[in-house]
């Protein structure tokens, strides 16, 4: 850490193409990484078209229920680490060795091949859909023994998501290195911004639970191609096993995928409030025993399979209280707001609509959490509403949000205002439109995961096959939007912002290629 | 889509935020109440939960709403500078916590009552497969498959869809009302789930595992569900179908064979 380099010529860099491919620089890579993140996201989008034109009325009309089903496994699997999993990193990858002062990524070269990975992890996947027997159709949580039923596919899912592991673990290890060596003299850990806390506790979830997921896949392919019998029942091994490691995996991934969001929401609040943010080191501690709780409950993802009653009564009840810490969190937010003065610009919106809806998400959490009642939630499209209320306003959102609140650094220019406030409206009416009425119907008995349904059903599949439509659209705006933006537009200060604080708009907008060659002076 | 269906909805959100339940279509968007005393629990719990919520958001979102009005910019004022209080973080930590405890205290007891499946007198063995259920009345000679019934036609389009479109099937569960009645679950492939709302029960069928439920039914009538665990291409169609009957009824359907439901064993095994 002690060598400061003095000379310019790490400011030199390929150009064209190569400088994409060889670059180690963690502006580039961050903002790679949410290229591939959009891309993903219109991908993953197109799919769960598919999915809502299908269900738009009652019998089969476009789709034979395998692809169907293939819809749905990469919906899921496109969106959770193709979109949602490398936005955050691209946003991390940009941010945090700002906001700590520092001049680059710890790791640049890892930080390279973390992100170079992903292009090859999903070509992967996504040609799966071109192959014998499909794409995956069992579902994005591959429990067997119906995921085994996969034909040419199922090695390259395997292998996919051991390339999607690696490339985050590679990634978490990097932030973490970055964030514990990185930071500028007087930079104290309880003097960072909650996004680099997050992310610190995101990423220590990252490098626990990805190798789970990777044991976990890895006995599924031996179990399908070397004779061994982990999850077969026949051969002596236990089907519900891989319930138990991949929801051991999935429920803290579900954290991995909400934090970072809890980081923007709490840099933007404070900047548009003109206030600091409430309870800072409560948010801290927060956001630690979430990250802690998420390893004691991922069984309530399995109350139906049979757990003896003790088993069932210790997740209700760890999972319960998982509300407490997030409470926390929604008041801090509230309270920062309130006695501020606010001004609304996009970024704001769409912080505000992120604790809204993600408040939503949380009630319908908390409801799925009482045993008894997720026995009739289970399966069904309540469970498809509590999570997309989580992920779409919430993780999705807070990304939007972050993007707003970032691009005129990222940049140096501002995006236009009311494009952007058009956005955040359609977005949120049609994001209501899609998923509320999932709450009714699935109350009222639909399964999820069906391409066809009973007619009593019909009313609020076409209100949300036509929301999902106008949200996807909506997007466009986003995408024309950012390229207008990175074009030209009006110049951004430095600050950007009236009421920002932190490192980041101490630099010039755009900031130079290098961060902070000479450490800021903390105060 | 028309206009009237958006107007339904709108009004029927509207009976749902009062929370009356004297209005028909206050049952297409809800929990069923279902048709034993587990479910009606279970319905309690629900309402209780939603309730909870909806009480927690109008305090919460007000606040935010009420902040979001007055403490504008636009108004002139001036922003405050506080950023602590360690006895509002206690605050809020220990009053939902205490909610919590009130609604984990309901809700274990209700858990420990659907668990309890003792002193049943009816045995019946549910098999799942792809993609249909097998039903064995044990201790009887009575078993047989259970399968979608819905003609192909109406699942493709070229005929009208029947009222029972996808929740129809061949022969249906036949069972007494008012008596304990235990399910043993399995699966002879992958995972299913048998999910019946009326009646509050739904579990996972898992090869290799034998999971058990209880159930007492309160009123006869036709109860329908479906599959609840993605068990590949036919998933959503295989429904299930029970008819719940009196004592008499029962016995003398089980007397026949299991066969006054126009039931024929050998056409089923098709």
């Amino acid at each position: 850490m002690s060598t400061v380099v003095k000379d310019t010529h790490h400011e030199e860099h390929p150009s064209g193409i190569m400088r994409w491919i060889t670059t180690t620089n963690h502006k580039d890579i961050g903002t790679l990484y949410l290229w591939f993140a959009m891309i993903m996201f219109f991908i993953g989008g197109l799919m769960a078209l598919v999915i809502r034109s299908e269900l738009f009325q009652p019998g089969l009309q476009f789709v034979d229920p395998q692809f169907f089903n293939s819809m749905t496994t990469m919906h899921a699997l496109v969106m959770i680490f193709g979109v949602v999993m490398p936005a955050f990193t691209g946003l991390a990858n940009w941010m945090i060795p700002i906001m700590i002062g520092g001049p680059d990524m710890a790791l640049p070269r890892m930080n390279n091949y973390s992100f170079w990975i992903m292009p090859f992890a999903f070509s992967m996947l996504l040609s799966t859909l071109f192959m014998d027997g499909g794409a995956p159709a069992g579902g994005w949580t591959l429990y067997p023994p119906l995921s085994l039923q996969t034909g040419d596919a199922f090695p390259f899912l395997i292998f996919a998501i051991h390339f999607m592991g690696l490339s985050s673990i590679m990634g978490a290890i990097n932030i973490v290195a970055t964030i514990l060596n990185m930071r500028a003299p007087g930079m104290t850990l309880m003097k960072m911004p909650l996004f680099v806390w997050t992310w610190l506790i995101t990423a220590f979830l990252l490098i626990a639970v990805m190798p789970v997921l990777a044991g976990g896949v890895t006995m599924l392919l031996t179990d399908k191609f070397f004779g061994t019998s982990f999850f077969n029942a026949a051969g002596g091994g236990d089907p519900v096993m891989f319930q138990h490691i991949f929801w051991f995996f999935g429920h803290p991934e579900v954290y991995i995928l909400i934090l970072p969001s809890f980081g923007v929401v709490s840099a933007i609040i404070p900047t548009f409030a003109r206030k600091p943010l409430f309870g800072y080191s409560s948010m801290v501690y927060a956001t630690a025993s979430i990250a802690f709780l998420s390893f004691i409950v991922w069984a309530h993802h399995m109350f139906t399979v049979g757990m003896p009653l003790a088993g069932e009564v210790f997740f209700m009840l760890a999972t319960m209280l998982i509300a407490v810490p997030t409470g926390v969190k929604v008041f801090n937010w509230v309270t920062t707001m309130w006695r501020g003065a606010m001004t609304f610009e996009t970024p704001m919106l769409f912080a505000i609509g992120f604790i809204i809806m993600f408040t939503i998400g949380g009630f319908s959490g908390l409801m799925l959490a009482i045993t008894p009642a997720d026995f009739q939630y289970h399966d069904t499209y309540f469970v498809v509403a509590h999570f997309h209320y989580v992920l779409v306003p919430g993780s999705i959102f807070a990304i939007m949000a972050a993007c707003y609140f970032w691009l005129p650094k990222w940049t140096g220019n501002m995006y236009p205002e009311t494009l952007g406030k058009i956005h955040f409206w359609l977005s949120t009416f049609f994001v209501n439109l899609t998923f509320f009425p999932m709450h009714f119907v699935g109350l009222a008995g639909m399964p999820r995961r069906i391409p066809d349904y009973s007619l009593q059903f019909a009313d609020y599949n076409m209100i949300a096959s036509i929301g999902a439509f106008g949200f996807g659209f909506a997007q466009l705006i986003f995408l024309y939007l950012i390229i207008k933006t990175i074009k030209g537009g009006k110049k951004a200060t430095d600050e950007v912002w009236e009421g920002a604080e932190g490192l980041e708009w101490t630099l010039s907008s755009p900031p130079p290629y290098h961060s902070f060659n000479t450490p800021p002076v903390i105060k | 889509m028309n206009f009237l269906n958006l107007k339904k909805l709108s009004i029927l959100i509207l009976l749902y935020i009062l929370g009356s339940n004297s209005y028909a279509g206050w049952l297409d968007l809800n929990m069923p109440k279902g048709v034993t005393d587990i479910s009606n629990e279970v319905y309690g719990l629900h309402m209780l939960i939603l309730y909870i919520c909806i009480g927690i958001g109008v305090v919460v979102f007000g606040a935010m709403f009420w902040s979001i009005w007055a403490h504008r910019k636009s108004r002139g004022v001036t922003p405050a500078t506080f950023h602590e209080s360690t006895k509002l973080e206690f605050i809020w930590t220990i009053v939902p916590f205490a909610i919590l405890i009130g609604m984990a205290v309901p809700a274990t007891k209700t858990l420990i009552k659907m668990y309890d499946t003792s002193e049943s007198e009816i045995h019946i063995k549910i098999t799942g497969y792809q993609w249909l259920w097998q039903y064995e009345y044990l201790n009887t000679d009575v078993s047989f498959y259970s399968k979608l019934s819905t003609p192909y036609k109406e699942i493709y389009n070229q005929k009208e869809k029947n009222v029972n479109y996808l929740q129809e099937v061949d022969n249906q569960l036949v069972l007494p009302i008012n008596k304990k009645i235990r399910f043993l679950l399995t699966s002879n492939d992958v995972l299913h789930a048998w999910w019946v709302p009326d009646l509050a029960l739904k579990k996972d069928a898992i090869p290799g595992y034998i999971n058990e439920m209880a159930v007492v039914i309160k009123e006869p009538g036709i109860y329908r569900g479906r599959c609840a665990e993605l068990c590949g291409r036919h998933h959503g169609f295989m429904p299930i179908v029970i008819k719940a009957v009196e004592q008499n009824d029962y016995e003398k359907w089980l007397a026949n064979g299991g066969k006054a439901e126009s039931t024929d064993l050998a056409s089923t095994q098709k």
